[in-house]
């Protein structure tokens, strides 16, 4: 019996196991249905204490609905749950929270309004006689903050007012305000840039030191590779390998068993750039006062330049500014040597700049449209006669998109909200190829995007560029960057700080620069 | 109640105006929750687009079954006197100036947005274009002055609800609502608070009286929702308006210019406004400045039920029709059966509710198939 009353009065740490290699959950033959959908049709997972487990696969393998079975959110159809030797039923949340086990959603479940020790205690509120005991949960708060290297963030502090890594601190206290001895992290990492993933790193390798184990899931491999011990994958709702040591086996493998094909290299290669070719897009000491300063850069007909650099460094607000969406307080951007009018966006897309932007779906889509009018989205009136619109015209246009970029299901009608996020990108890709755009801005094209299909977005980057487009990519992945790029940027407290070759520089080289920069 | 009267006796040149004639659908005093409770039916509902008949009678199966029921429950109660031409007739007189209203706030509000000063509105621009009339050249002025004035003042209106709401980033709910308060007070001092009348026989001419056996408000009424129709589902004014209320950022980084788009839907509302008072100045024969009141909260409901997203992204021009001509009916066959317009207010909000309950269950089921 672990976990009877875990309020208030629970040790410092929590109870470690015997030293047993025995798992401490062990789930046997889950299935769960939705109507019209198996969404998981005889998964296993075994999970050590003290261990990071992976749980790796594509969008809709069967992952979330794995993990809201864990938290009690879903109940399973069939199927066994072991908890520490002993049979366990997760019928509520709350059953799930009192055996130890602890999830951290994707989309930071932590409320705005109120303070982080409000927001840690949220649900299990240290009370006495109906009164809430603030001072005892601030102390609380304050050793849990402590214990996850935060301990600077003042307990009544406001979420609303903290980034997204210390939201996720937040929920991560919580997690641990519960005593879980399992902690499922949905995505930590998609929030966070570099220097933030490294400290979620070490909170991870302290909790498991404690003896607490992890449930990671994550689309980038290079983490898994770093934090990870054992691997299971799930595909169409089984468990095609279970227990595979981090260490022991190749990416290749892990790649075949997601998507079920070998991918033979994830980076295709580069198409050289003429040295003749046209500068497509030029940005001339571009500046946006506090945020950044002198950007100059040009791109040519065929090339890919990416940005690197970490959240919060402007990149992503060089290119927004580059299209119109913000108004540069001084510089200038040229398209084809024709300079534009600054802030209108509008205008840039006349000249033909077309911009993917990082949050798809809320800056990107009409998620309740179909994907034709996603598609036509910048064009309709172009295809209007008058003002009345083609509607045929604009289907065959998408019809014509979604088979020359192979966006899935093929159906133009499709809501766009029912598409994964790989194919939610192609469909703004088509948006800017029907509108003729030739400078592509994508920022963070892979974001959400799962294994598989980012070959398909990566392999299609290189298509645009081999096709004359100048292509600008933001992405915080570097080691996206250095292999997408012709060339590379650096971006540092909003000044580009290195410029050269993509194959000139490595990962870590590019990482000193930004360290390096913001230290500065 | 003047409505229920036959158009003979409405015609009659000096009918009185005042609370009397706001309809009784503007007694509807239930605007509380129901917003929500249609915005959680219409973001279930199914939304393909492809048809006349998939996207109007189809997602409104829930509203066409309540109007069906309302009519059975009037000839079974009220026999002839609900089954006549001449009643039909009177339920549509009824249901043409909210009607018109709300065809324009179908636009505001599914281009995101909402506008609480069409009523007053109304009552400004019946009170301009009566002062026209009555003050300034007497029998000399020619009636399509008057109309003109009346949906002058409406579109000037509106764009001033615009350019505060999108130029000025003032929060649509603030800006119309002070709209409201002031077009009612601005209207007041024109009129010095005295009811105008308009006994410019051209005009009354221009407007009353039938076509085809049909009231001329009636067809103003049809003419300006197949307008309304073919603006939302077959124009770019329409693609932009769903665009813009659905996602603005991602409008706006595709290139549209949502400020001026948002703009032009406030003035499209006004401009509505405008027309409803002249329907109001035929009707009544004078400008009010009471003409209108509360008749923002009747259109809001009319639209809400019919199954526009609140939220905005999702417009129903049929499924606002239907909505007017609802309530306008519930209202008749309350009137047929004298009961008391308590009585209606309550069942007012009952409908609300069923209609929005019946539009889940159905949007529900047919997703599901």
């Amino acid at each position: 019996m672990v976990d009877d009353d875990t309020r208030g009065t629970a040790p410092a740490g929590p109870a470690t196991t015997p030293a047993t290699t025995g798992a401490l959950l062990e789930m046997q033959g889950i299935v769960k249905h939705f109507p019209g959908a198996k969404a998981l049709d005889g998964v296993d997972l075994d999970v050590r204490p003290g261990e990071v487990h992976c749980l790796l696969g594509q969008n809709g393998a069967g992952k979330s609905t794995l993990i809201k079975v864990l938290a009690g959110a879903h109940r399973p159809d069939a199927g066994t749950i072991t908890w520490e030797g002993r049979p366990l039923a997760l019928d509520e949340p709350v059953q799930s929270l009192r055996a130890g086990i602890a999830t951290m959603y994707q989309e930071l479940d932590v409320v705005d309004g109120l303070t982080i020790a409000e927001n840690v205690f949220l649900g299990h509120e240290l009370a006495r006689g109906g009164f809430t005991q603030r001072s005892g949960a601030a102390a609380r708060t304050r050793e849990l903050l402590a214990r996850l290297g935060h301990g600077d963030l003042p307990p009544n502090r406001e979420v609303g007012r903290l980034s997204a890594a210390e939201k996720q601190v937040v929920s991560m206290a919580r997690a641990l305000s519960h005593d879980a001895r399992l902690i499922v992290m949905d995505e930590p990492s998609a929030v966070l840039d570099s220097g933030e993933v490294e400290n979620l790193f070490r909170v991870v390798r302290q909790l498991t030191s404690d003896g607490v184990a992890v449930v990671y899931i994550s689309h980038r491999l290079e983490e898994i590779r770093r934090i990870g011990d054992r691997i299971t994958v799930l595909k169409d709702g089984r468990t095609v390998a279970t227990g595979l040591p981090v260490a022991s086996t190749a990416t290749a493998d892990l790649i075949r068993l997601m998507t079920g094909r070998s991918v033979e290299q994830v980076f295709p290669a580069r198409a050289t750039v003429a040295s003749d070719a046209p500068v497509l897009l030029e940005v001339d000491a571009l500046a946006l006062q506090g945020v950044f300063a002198d950007v100059s850069f040009e791109v040519r007909a065929g090339e890919v330049v990416g940005l690197a650099g970490l959240v919060g460094s402007g990149r992503s607000e060089i290119l927004e500014t580059v299209y119109g969406a913000r108004r540069a307080t001084s510089g200038r951007v040229l398209v084809a040597g024709r300079a534009l009018p600054a802030g209108s966006v509008a205008a840039a897309v006349r000249a033909g700049i077309g911009l993917a932007p990082e949050e798809r779906k809320s800056q990107g889509l009409l998620l309740d449209e179909p994907v034709y009018r996603n598609v036509t989205l910048s064009t309709f009136a172009r295809y209007a006669r008058g003002s009345l619109l083609d509607e045929r015209g604009e289907r065959r246009v998408a019809r014509e998109q979604i088979e020359a970029l192979d966006v899935r299901p093929a159906d133009p009608e499709r809501h766009a909200r029912t598409l994964s996020g790989g194919n939610q990108q192609k469909v703004m890709l088509a948006r800017w190829l029907v509108h003729g755009c030739r400078v592509l801005l994508l920022d963070e094209p892979t974001r959400g995007v799962d294994v598989g299909a980012r070959a398909e977005i990566y392999t299609l980057v290189q298509r645009l560029a081999a096709a004359g487009n100048a292509v600008v990519v933001v992405s915080s992945e570097i080691e996206e960057v250095l292999a997408l790029s012709h060339r590379v940027l650096v971006v540092a407290d909003g000044r580009i700080v290195h410029q050269g070759p993509a194959d000139s520089i490595d990962e870590h080289a590019v990482l000193d620069l930004v360290m390096e920069g913001s230290a500065a | 109640m003047s409505e229920s009267l036959p158009p003979s006796l409405a015609t009659g040149g000096s009918v009185p105006p005042g609370p009397d004639d706001r309809t009784p659908l503007a007694r509807t005093a239930d605007d509380g929750g129901h917003g929500t409770a249609a915005q959680a039916a219409a973001g279930t509902g199914r939304t393909g687009r492809r048809g006349l008949l998939h996207g109007g009678v189809g997602r409104n199966l829930g509203l066409v079954v309540a109007l069906v029921a309302l009519c059975v429950v009037g000839v079974v109660t009220g026999g002839d006197r609900f089954a006549s031409l001449d009643n039909v007739m009177t339920i549509l007189r009824l249901a043409a100036v909210i009607g018109v209203l709300s065809i324009g706030m179908t636009f505001v509000i599914t281009g995101g947005g909402i506008d609480l000063s069409v009523g007053s509105v109304l009552g400004l621009a019946s009170i301009w274009a009566s002062t026209v009339a009555t003050q300034t050249m007497a029998e000399d002025v020619h009636w399509v002055v008057m109309v003109l004035t009346a949906l002058a003042v409406g579109t000037a209106a509106g764009l001033v609800n615009g350019v505060l709401i999108a130029y000025g980033k003032v929060v649509a709910f603030i800006a119309t609502l002070a709209m409201m308060v002031a077009a009612r007070g601005l209207a007041e001092m024109i009129a010095n608070r005295q009811t105008q009348i308009v006994d410019v026989d051209t005009f009354l001419d221009a407007v009353r009286g039938d076509v085809l056996g049909i009231p001329k408000i009636v067809w103003v009424f049809v003419l300006v929702a197949v307008a309304g129709w073919l603006l939302l589902n077959r124009t770019t004014f329409g693609r932009r308006t769903l665009a813009v209320g659905g996602n603005p950022e991602a409008a706006r980084l595709a290139g549209i210019k949502v400020r001026r788009h948002t703009m032009y839907l406030y003035a499209l509302a006004g401009l509505t406004a405008g027309i409803a008072a002249v329907m109001m100045l035929g009707r009544t024969g004078s400008g009010s400045s009471t003409h209108g009141m509360l008749y923002e909260l009747d259109a809001i409901a009319a639209v809400v039920v019919g199954g526009t997203l609140l939220a905005g992204g999702r417009g129903t021009i049929i499924g606002t029709v239907l909505g007017v001509v609802l309530f306008s009916t519930l209202t008749n066959v309350f009137i047929i059966n004298n009961l008391s317009t308590s009585a209606q207010s309550v069942a007012k909000g009952v409908i609300i509710v069923a209609a929005v309950l019946l539009q889940q269950r159905l949007a529900a089921r047919s997703r599901g198939a």
